[in-house]
């Protein structure tokens, strides 16, 4: 059966590649730090799971070193100029959006494939990971087409993979080390005390306050942690269960659905939830890192409203 | 002292708005948040690393870097720049809503990792709203262009976000359903995600009319400086060489 360790063995050759490659890499002054971030993710990537967890977490240590000094520049490997691109991409039209489509396409055709026919009964994925392992599949595919078509030298789609990989730098663990930092807050039990806090607040009997406050809870507390699925054990154990559904007999669906659906709200307005804010500004290459999250405010906020209101006339 | 732990998140607050190296403050806080819980620094470290390594998968997503880059070494930003420019009612906002569309859709039929900002926005998607902003009114200077960049990544969370809970299967749905069962309250996962339904659509309306009116704002800013875009009508000149001369400049 494919499993997520196979993908994991994927993800470690192509950034050991990358890391090989950056080492060698003249245009960037800093290339034994990129080569050591590459190359200690390649490691993790790998070995994880054989590392223990103060092995990992020194790991985690060593690649915090690197970014957090400076010791990460860009790679420029070579490539095409844009008056070349603008040529090839005449030349060869349309065409270039096949391989592109053939990631997605995998993955969507291969999920509903492997969901409602035979071929699940085959076994072959892991039941848990099979998007992502088809996410897997199709890039290897896609890279495997455009290879035959495109005959660039062979080293090309690595370099030009590290090119954007260096553009996106040390955010690209980020989300990890978020999610890291999440498993420390709930070991100090950081969300049992707002949630301690967030119950005080509460004027008794006002059910208006405790659905806003129930709401905003779960926007502001996952603006904090950078994920929603963190906020909602806490305000469902603060606000939710024992206010909405237990004092005024809310209904538990809508409090669940809409509550969490707030919480995406928080999402969208913070720093915190790198790979959907921080990540692309990178991948982007925009000039102001809080880019996105300027573009989704104006419609976080009255969504979150929304949301509120919501739980207030359909709970109730 | 109880309230103690709390100093993580200052620690977040506080780093993020002085624009400390992210992955540095995270970690700080953690070690902080940690030691004031009254746990050892080995202890800390630990649940660090173990963390960092349960959570590989979301890094996965990198895996398409190398065929997307070489399909950009073979004009695949430009490819999708000139099919935009060949249809003539394309305006960046109509080009989004669409994708709006289809992000929300096939996330509620729980297809989230088909779409992303590696393998369709920075290819294919960001490109082709700069060409339709292009069309609209001529080219870009760079605050716009990085704005409709913002959007179009702004575009797939919303969609994502707001269409993923519709699907049954969906960890947030299951979390949902795990939590109330620990106090006794069973739900089934289907009347969690019908309850998404109507945010799913008012996030649609909220967002869908942000988007029209990013057209309006495009031909209004536009309007005031047909001079100077007359000026600046070099030939597509990359938004990416301008933002990576900006960030070597800042001393990143």
């Amino acid at each position: 059966m494919i499993t997520l360790d196979w993908l994991y063995a994927l993800g470690g050759t192509m950034f050991a590649a990358f890391a090989l490659l950056s080492a060698r890499d003249a245009s960037n002054p800093k290339r034994l730090g990129n080569a050591a971030f590459w190359g200690l993710l390649a490691l993790s990537f790998f070995a994880g799971n054989r590392l223990g967890d103060l092995g990992n977490g020194v790991l985690v240590l060593c690649l915090v070193g690197l970014a957090g000094f400076g010791r990460l520049g860009r790679g420029d490997p070579h490539t095409t100029t844009i008056a070349e691109r603008e040529a090839l991409s005449s030349r060869l039209g349309n065409r270039l959006f096949l391989p592109a489509l053939i990631i997605p396409v995998t993955a969507l055709l291969g999920t509903l494939a492997y969901n409602y026919t035979p071929f699940g009964a085959s076994g072959i994925f892991d039941p848990k990971w099979v998007t992502l392992i088809l996410l897997g599949v199709g890039a290897l595919a896609a890279l495997a087409v455009a290879m035959t078509w495109l005959r660039p030298p062979a080293l090309a789609p690595l370099e030009e993979g590290r090119r954007l990989m260096d553009s996106v730098g040390w955010a690209a663990v980020l989300p990890q080390m978020l999610a890291a930092l999440g498993a420390v807050f709930a070991l100090a039990g950081v969300g049992d005390i707002i949630g301690e806090l967030a119950g005080q607040v509460i004027p008794e009997g006002n059910r208006f306050a405790a659905v806003a406050i129930y709401a905003l809870g779960m926007a502001l507390f996952t603006m904090i942690m950078g994920n929603a699925f963190a906020a909602f054990p806490v305000m469902a154990a603060a606000i939710g269960v024992p206010l909405l559904v237990q004092d005024f007999g809310g209904n538990p669906a809508v409090i669940g659905a809409v509550g969490m659906l707030a919480g995406f709200c928080g999402t969208l307005m913070t720093p915190m939830a790198a790979n959907f804010n921080i990540v692309p500004a990178a991948l982007l290459e925009l000039s102001d890192r809080n880019g996105v999250i300027k573009a989704q405010i104006g419609t976080a906020l009255p969504l979150l409203v929304c949301n509120l209101l919501l739980i207030y006339f359909l709970a109730f | 002292m109880h309230y103690l732990p709390l100093i993580g998140i200052a620690i977040v607050v506080i780093g993020f708005v002085l624009r400390f190296n992210p992955l540095l403050v995270v970690t700080v806080a953690a070690l902080a948040t940690g030691l004031a819980a009254g746990f050892d620094l080995v202890a800390v470290v630990a649940a660090l690393g173990k963390a960092f390594n349960d959570n590989r998968y979301v890094s996965m997503i990198w895996i398409v870097l190398p065929v997307i880059g070489l399909l950009e070494r073979h004009g695949l930003q430009q490819r999708a720049r000139t099919l935009i420019a060949g249809l003539k009612n394309a305006t960046a906002g109509r080009l989004l809503l669409g994708y709006l569309v289809i992000r929300q859709i096939t996330a509620a039929l729980g297809l989230t990792s088909v779409a992303g900002h590696a393998q369709t926005v920075r290819p294919l998607v960001a490109p082709m709203a700069e060409a339709a902003a292009e069309q609209q009114i001529g080219d870009l200077d760079q605050v716009t262009r990085e704005k409709v960049k913002s959007y179009a990544a702004a575009t797939d969370n919303v969609g994502l976000f707001f269409g993923e809970d519709i699907f049954i299967a969906i960890a947030s749905i299951l979390l949902i359903k795990g939590t109330f069962e620990t106090y006794g309250i069973e739900l089934a996962p289907l009347q969690l995600s019908v309850w998404a339904i109507p945010t799913a659509i008012i996030a649609f309306l909220i967002h869908g009319t942000r988007l029209l009116l990013l057209d309006r704002k495009l031909r209004v800013s536009s309007s005031g400086c047909v001079e100077r875009s007359r000026d600046t009508s070099a030939p597509i000149s990359t938004s990416l060489d301008f933002a990576r001369d900006e960030r070597r400049g800042s001393g990143e």
